[in-house]
Order: structure tokens, then C-alpha cells, then sequence
């Protein structure tokens, strides 16, 4: 873990690894870190092994919930979630697409119901790579491409 | 099965024989079947047809009827959201239908309301009950729903009608002939998906250069109200009109189907011939309406 350290180590909370660089500011507004009381760095144009650049977020304090490291799936599929506890790595979980999004995606649809009134949305996952869900609603069927954050 | 009637894409081929098994069972009179429960049109924009053949199809029941048909004298007019006008409806009734421009809006209703909840449209989306009587209209007049060619003329980009007979039939190893103006044609994700199940379809412009293939030619009209461009709809109206000389080129048991209403697309000097099922169609929306009616309430399987 020395690699990570010297980007700002943090004795209690979250690293996130391997989002793609570009996505890495993404990643962490869609995480809505504003109340957040701990340290928080963002890293991006990291040299990486597996990937072409990649970013890496630390946030201090702060455990991240299942529907946040949902959110994390839809852009970053290859991300590492790592609790770091003492300075120390405790946990590693890689982010997974589930079945079925909930509160994250608004639907491209300006005539669905969820954007006229007030309504959680519900994506079901039909494809994973390249991702392609529908909303279950309207069923209008959404590529990466037609994707817009909560 | 769903308690719900919200989308054609809910239901199994199972579910789907199932329901037109109920259809024809209601062909018969029922009178006191649904006696004693009361059924509430939610109409939050116009549809007199559809309307009527619910009415009539409860109360041929033996059930009674309450509800609206004006959005404006309702309480969306006052900017109540529809979940809450489907939390208040369920306390008066025992089932609801529901209409609205907005899509998605019956899938919400259905969660919001205890009482099962059928969809009569939300907007562009889904009207199963039309797909459902569309099937039966075909199941009734070529005796079968298996291995059949089926042409489907007019507006397919648009035309919701279309695209949930098309998934309803897909269960039914049914050849496709796509008949539209190259800009109206089927939207790629369904010839994709028609793709990936195996399923044979061939995409035309020109009616006449497939008449001959078919069981069953589904004609729909070009719906000025779902284009999204006034300038476009002008360049296809009137782009099919079908008349008697359809008739040389296709085949002597050949039915039209048309979900009406119609435009200038099919001469009435069609409608006297063995190959019109039409009107036998919308008639079919009562036994098809009586079923869901008798199935949602639990008094059908
Ligand atoms: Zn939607």
C-alpha cells in the first residue's frame, strides 16, 4: 500500500482504485462528498498496470453505502472500493453492477413519469457490457451513451 | 400471473393463451360475474372508444362504473400527482383502468394502488388491452396464432400498437414484413432483438412487392400526435391508401386488421369484403376487456 500512500494517506475511511482517469472528478461529485467532515483527494493520470490512466479518490471518515457503490459501477465497472482502517487496507471490494439501479439514473425520457413527478427511478440491467438497461417505467431501453447521473 | 394489466411485455405465452382462453369464454353472457364490485375509469386524456368498450364490458358483468374522462375536471388539473389520485381512487373501487399521456404513468399507478390497476395507455408506451384484442381478432379469424406472415403497414417508428404486437407475436414463430416509408421504419432495437430470437422479418416499402406473402396485413395510421416534428408528419401522410386494387395481389383468406381509427389509409371500399376484420376487431375489445376485468378480480382463470 506504500504506492497509494504517497497520494494522501487516510488512517480511516475509503480509497477508491482504478475509475478511469476522465471519470474520476464523476465519480466523486456523483458521491456528493459536500458534508463529508474527513480529507478528501482526488487523483487523476495515474500510471496504472492494468489501465491506460487512472484516478483514485480517498475520502476520510466515510464508509460508502450499497446504492453509492452502485453509482460507482455505472461509471467506473473496474473500480476497487478498499476500507482502510489504521492506515491499513481492511477490506477490498470490487464495484458490480447490480440487476437493478435504483435512485441513481434519470431517465433520457422527458415524457416519462419519473421526470414528471415524483418518483424514485428503477433501471433493470439488461446487458452489463456494453451497458444497456431499461427503465422501469416508461421501458425505454438507455446505452452509456443516454446516461445521466442523479 | 401480475394482478396488473400495465404492459404486454409482462405476460408468458402462457399468460397470453390464457387470457384470449378467458376472451372467448366471454363471448357467452355473464351477467352476475362481477356483481357487487365497481370499476373506476381513470381517463386523464380522451379516449371515447376505449372508454365505452370498458364500460360496457363491466357493466355486461354485472358491475358498476365510476370515473372521469377529462383530465380538466379532475384533480390533476389541481396539480395532485397521480399516486396520490391512485391512493384516493382504491377506497371507491375494487379495480381501475387508467389512461394518461405520460409513460410509465400505469406502472406507477399500479404501485401506488392496493386494487389492480389496467392500462388503457400511458402515452406512448403501452396499451395492452388493444395488443391483447389485436391477438385474439387474429387467433379468431385465421384459427391459429402459430407460424403465420404477418405484414405491419403504416407507421412503425411511432406506432406503439405496433410495436407491442410485434413483442406479443414474436411468441408465435410469426415471419414479419415491415411495410413503411424508409424514415417510419421499425426502430433498430426491436429488428435486434426480433434478431437475436431467430425471428425471420423483412423490411419494405412497397406493399405490393409482399401482399402476396401474407396471413394478415396489420394497417395503422400515420399519427400526426406522436411526431415530434409537424413538418415531417406532412411528408408521410397519405403515403398508403388502400384500396379494392389491393385485393389482385393477395391472398383469398388474407385479413386486415386496422386498430382504428383511420385516416385516408384504407378505402371503404374495403370494408365489405371477407378480408375486412376491422370492425369484428374493435367489437373484440369486449370479451378481451371482459376477461382482464374477470381475471384481475379474481373471478376468471
Ligand atoms: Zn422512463
Amino acid at each position: 500500500m506504500k504506492k497509494e500512500m504517497s497520494i494522501s494517506a487516510i488512517r480511516e475511511g475509503t480509497a477508491i482504485d482504478h475509475i478511469p482517469s476522465k471519470d474520476a472528478f464523476n465519480v466523486a461529485k456523483i458521491l456528493n462528498l459536500k458534508n463529508v467532515k474527513g480529507t478528501i483527494s482526488v487523483a487523476t493520470n495515474l500510471s496504472s498496470k492494468g489501465m491506460k490512466k487512472k484516478g483514485i479518490i480517498k475520502i476520510g471518515n466515510k464508509s460508502l453505502t450499497q446504492e453509492e457503490v452502485n453509482k460507482i459501477a455505472i461509471l467506473a465497472p473496474n473500480a476497487t472500493v478498499n476500507i482502510i482502517r489504521d492506515y491499513t487496507v481492511k477490506k477490498k471490494m470490487k464495484v458490480a453492477l447490480p440487476n437493478v439501479i435504483k435512485k441513481a439514473i434519470k431517465c433520457s425520457n422527458p415524457n416519462c413519469i419519473t421526470n414528471k413527478e415524483d418518483a424514485e427511478t428503477v433501471f433493470s440491467v439488461l446487458n452489463k457490457t456494453p451497458l444497456k438497461v431499461k427503465c422501469h417505467y416508461c421501458e425505454r431501453l438507455m446505452g452509456r451513451e443516454d446516461i445521466t447521473l442523479l | 400471473m401480475e394482478p396488473n394489466i400495465v404492459s404486454i411485455n409482462d405476460f408468458s405465452k402462457q399468460d397470453l393463451f390464457n387470457i384470449l382462453k378467458i376472451a372467448k369464454r366471454m363471448e357467452k353472457p355473464h351477467p352476475n360475474l362481477l356483481k357487487g364490485k365497481t370499476l373506476a375509469t381513470l381517463f386523464f386524456e380522451p379516449s371515447t372508444r376505449t372508454r365505452l368498450s370498458f364500460i360496457y364490458a363491466m357493466e355486461s358483468l354485472g358491475g358498476k362504473v365510476l370515473g372521469f374522462d377529462d383530465a380538466s375536471t379532475s384533480s390533476a388539473e389541481k396539480g395532485e400527482s397521480l399516486w396520490d389520485t391512485a391512493k384516493i381512487v382504491e377506497k371507491y373501487c375494487d379495480v381501475m383502468v387508467i389512461r394518461h399521456p405520460t409513460e410509465g404513468s400505469a406502472r406507477l399507478a399500479a404501485e401506488a394502488s392496493s386494487k389492480p390497476v389496467i392500462n388503457a395507455g400511458d402515452g406512448a408506451n403501452q396499451h395492452p388491452t388493444q395488443t391483447l384484442l389485436d391477438l385474439y381478432t387474429i387467433q379468431k379469424t385465421k384459427k391459429t396464432l402459430n407460424n403465420l406472415s404477418v405484414g405491419l403497414l403504416g407507421d412503425l417508428k411511432y406506432g406503439r400498437t405496433v410495436h407491442s404486437l410485434v413483442k406479443a407475436l414474436s411468441h408465435f414463430n410469426t415471419t414479419f414484413y415491415f411495410i413503411a416509408p424508409p424514415a417510419l421504419q421499425m426502430p433498430q432495437t426491436y429488428l435486434d432483438e426480433l434478431k437475436k430470437k431467430g425471428i425471420k422479418f423483412y423490411t419494405e416499402s412497397n406493399l405490393q412487392k409482399v401482399s402476396k406473402n401474407l396471413d394478415v396485413l396489420y394497417v395503422t395510421r400515420i399519427q400526426k400526435e406522436r411526431f415530434p416534428d409537424p413538418v415531417e408528419y406532412q411528408k408521410y401522410k397519405g403515403y398508403y391508401k388502400l384500396d379494392t386494387n389491393l385485393l389482385k395481389h393477395i391472398k383469398k383468406n388474407m385479413k386486415i386488421l386496422h386498430p382504428l381509427p383511420r385516416v385516408d389509409e384504407m378505402d371503404r371500399s374495403l370494408d365489405n369484403t371477407s378480408h375486412a376484420v376491422y370492425f369484428e376487431q374493435a367489437a373484440n375489445g369486449i370479451p378481451v376487456r371482459k376477461a382482464l376485468l374477470a381475471l384481475v378480480l379474481g373471478k376468471a382463470k
